[in-house]
This record gives C-alpha cells, structure tokens and sequence, in this order.
C-alpha cells in the first residue's frame, strides 16, 4: 500500500493492516472461583489470547489452609487459581504481593468494609498491578469476573469506573460479564471483541453465571462462603486488630497472618496470648513454630500444642498450661503433666489440674 | 543443570510461587528439585507444570519431607 495513503488511515487500521494476523491478547485476573471464570471463556471465545494472573496477599482464603484441619480433610486439597487455568486451558502467573499488600490494608483511601476489608483499595491495587504486567508483558488489555452489584464495595456502577481510573487501566478494563451495562472500553471500541457477545449479568443472583457455567460444561467450581479474603471475615478481623492492638505496632508478617487462621486464641491478660490448637491437624501445623515461640503440650495425656505469644510470667505460663490441660484428654482429670518449652529456655514439667471451662472467661477468647 | 529449592514450612501458594520465580530464572533441560511440607503441593506443583508446559519427573517423600522434582521446557 501506498505509504501516503497509509497515512491517512487511523493508527488501529494502520495497524491491521500491517499486521493483520495479530492476535490480541488479554490478561484475566483470576481468584478461583466462578466469576472469573466465565469472564475467561467468554473472551476465548472471540479469539482473543488470555492468560491468568493471580495475587497472593497472605489473605487468600485457600484450600489447603482449611486443609489444616482434620475435619476439611475431605475438602479437595488444589489451588483454586490453577484449577481454573487448568480448565480453561490458560497460563497462571501467580505473583506474591505479601509485602506490597501491607500499604492497601494498612491505609485504605477508600476504608474499611464490614470487617477489616479494604475491597475497593484492593481491587484497585490488584488492577493496578495487571495493568504494569500488561504494560510489561505486550498484552492489550485486562479483564475481572466482576458483576455489578454483586459485591457491596467494590463492584458498584459508581465504584467501577474509580477501580478503572485509579489503576491507570482506564478503557483497557474490560468486564466482559457486564460490559453491556458499562462505557465502551478499548477492546470493543477497536472491534478486538463484539460488545453483544458479552454480558449483561447485574445483582448478586448467581442464576445466570451457573446457567453459563452449565452451558460451557464447568462443574466442581470453587463456591467458596464469604469470599476469597480472610479480611471479610469478622473472627479474622478481630484477631488481627487485638494482634495490632496488643504489639502497639499494625506491622506484620506471613507468619502472623498465617497463624490468625490456626487455633483458639486465648488472651487472659496483656502481657500473653496462647494459640491453642483444635485438633491435630493444627497441632502438626503449629509443630513448625517451635523454634519461634515458647510452646507447650500435655505429656501426660493426649492433648493439643499451644503456642505463647508475648511475654509471660511464670505464674502466666502455669495459667496457659492449665488452659492447654483443659482442652487435652486429661480435661475430667485431677492433675495434668504439661511439657513447657520457653523459647531460649530450659523445658520443664508442671504437674497442674486443667482449668474447668466455666473458669475460661468469655472475653478471654479473641 | 540440577538446582535445589527448599519450600519447607511454606503454605501453598508459596511454594508454586517459588517453584515459578525459580524456573523462570533456569533454562530449558534444567531440573529444579522442590523440597516441601504441605501435601497441597502434591497437587499444585504438578498442575502448575501442566499448565506451563513443563514436567514433574519424579515424586517421593524422605523424612516427611515431599521432593518434587521439575524439568523445566523451553514454553
């Protein structure tokens, strides 16, 4: 063609016409669960390129946190995120944003939810992060599983547009579930993918996203309750706002996040707090923190491993090994032997009579 | 080349997180035997290869520890 003539054709015609089989590609970004999912296909399905892309905060809930527990042995024990992919036949790029994550929780511009969840900043922060990847990586455009109305915070007609602008994503956001509800975004704009193939999902109703799911054959999909966030959970939120509190400090690390999820935690005065583990798959768990905190566990009779956090005194540490006896076998026995290991410490056995649990005051537990 | 990467008392993701950064550092016919604890890995480390094209050739446990070893293509 005509170099002049050329010229005078918009820069996307321009483009298609010098490279006319250039497949356009996308990346999704992908939590596990169905939403997502249906976005996926619903984008494959035009011809575009999509590969995944999945943040870990250290807030995900995952299947194999529960999987800590006997009683969600039977859960299946996969990755939710790569489970997707593997279904739809994509990459995933799972990208560790532990430490980046501390700022959105810790300085939410937009707050808090109901618990200590900052949805809005969140979702920002993790379009955010798929628009440098994008940016990094040569694809065109981004696209969530996100429904209008579905979520209280983040996915609202007026909150969507503020999740687009403030990632620097703009029209290169593209929820294909409800984007015939939403401004024309890049990709439909420029003809990469056909607006009235796309849906037009909208509320919290799952009807339409199962009867979707059921068209293109997706069964065994994550239905996870209450989200993909420990942080919307409110014994979660209470645990880590007392952990906070008690430290003087909002820092944090993966283990301390981690270990919010394992166990009742039991605060009887300022100065200790005692992990306690609820059945053996959590005593195995919690067996991997020794070397970092003074434990304990009952030698005498079957019983869980506690951990200590903070800085007990001695008739504190008799306390937290009553407690650990009343929650082992020996719970209806006169005295209990404890095992007590402080950390840089010698160990030692207390022989002591387990706490009834009418003396474990309610507002000890957090 | 073979390298070694120890993922133990990591939680998954965190060890497919590893194995990844890891691989992508690694070049193609190289093996990257992971080291881990939490038998989630037992599927995630594999479904992860599949999905990127490369290959779990060998699994076993030593001591309680899970080794799984990857040969890393040239995807």
């Amino acid at each position: 063609m005509d170099a002049c003539l050329l010229q005078c054709l918009n820069p996307q015609t321009q483009e298609n016409l010098i490279h006319p089989m250039t497949q356009r590609k996308a990346v999704a970004l992908i939590s596990g669960g169905l939403d997502s999912m249906l976005a996926v296909k619903m984008i494959q399905q035009q011809g575009i390129h999509v590969e995944g892309i999945n943040f870990f905060t250290g807030f995900c809930v995952e299947g194999h946190t529960h999987a800590i527990r006997n009683r969600d042995q039977a859960r299946p024990k996969r990755n939710n995120a790569l489970w997707v992919a593997e279904q739809l036949g994509i990459k995933l790029h799972i990208i560790d944003v532990i430490d980046e994550y501390k700022d959105v929780l810790l300085n939410p511009k937009h707050g808090y939810g109901k618990n200590m969840n900052p949805c809005l900043d969140c979702k920002g922060f993790m379009v955010k992060k798929a628009r440098e990847w994008i940016e990094a990586n040569d694809f065109d455009f981004i696209i969530t599983g996100e429904v209008i109305g579905q979520r209280p915070m983040s996915q609202r007609k007026d909150t969507m547009p503020v999740i687009a602008r403030e990632s620097g994503a703009d029209d290169r956001l593209l929820r294909p579930l409800c984007a015939q509800h939403l401004p024309e975004t890049l990709p439909e704009r420029e003809g990469w993918v056909d607006t009235s193939q796309l849906g037009a999902i909208t509320g919290r109703s799952r009807h339409e996203q199962m009867a979707l799911a059921e068209k293109w054959g997706f069964k065994d999909y994550a239905t996870p309750a209450g989200g993909c966030c420990f942080l919307t959970d409110a014994s979660y939120s209470r645990k880590l706002v007392d952990m906070w509190q008690h430290r003087g400090s909002r820092e944090y690390s993966l283990d301390d996040i981690m270990l919010l999820k394992v166990g009742r935690h039991i605060r009887p005065n300022q100065r200790f707090k005692l992990i306690v583990a609820r059945d053996a798959g959590e005593t195995n768990y919690l067996k991997g923190y020794r070397g970092q905190f003074t434990h304990m566990a009952a030698i005498s009779h079957g019983g869980p491993m506690t951990l200590i956090e903070g800085e007990p005194s001695s008739d504190d540490l008799e306390l937290a090994a009553r407690i650990t006896a009343r929650f082992g076998q020996g719970r209806n026995a006169d005295r209990v032997t404890v095992e007590i290991h402080p950390i840089g410490g010698e160990s030692m056995k207390l022989s002591i009579p387990p706490m009834p649990a009418s003396e474990i005051a309610q507002e000890w537990y957090v | 080349m073979k390298y070694q990467l120890d993922a133990t008392n990591l939680l998954c993701p965190m060890p497919v997180i590893r194995t990844q950064n890891r691989v992508a550092e690694l070049a193609a016919g190289d093996t990257l035997e992971v080291h881990c604890t939490d038998p989630g890995v037992l599927h995630d480390i594999p479904a992860w290869c599949r999905i990127n094209g490369h290959e779990v050739i060998n699994q076993r446990r030593e001591h309680g520890v899970i080794i799984i070893t990857v040969k890393v293509s040239d995807d």
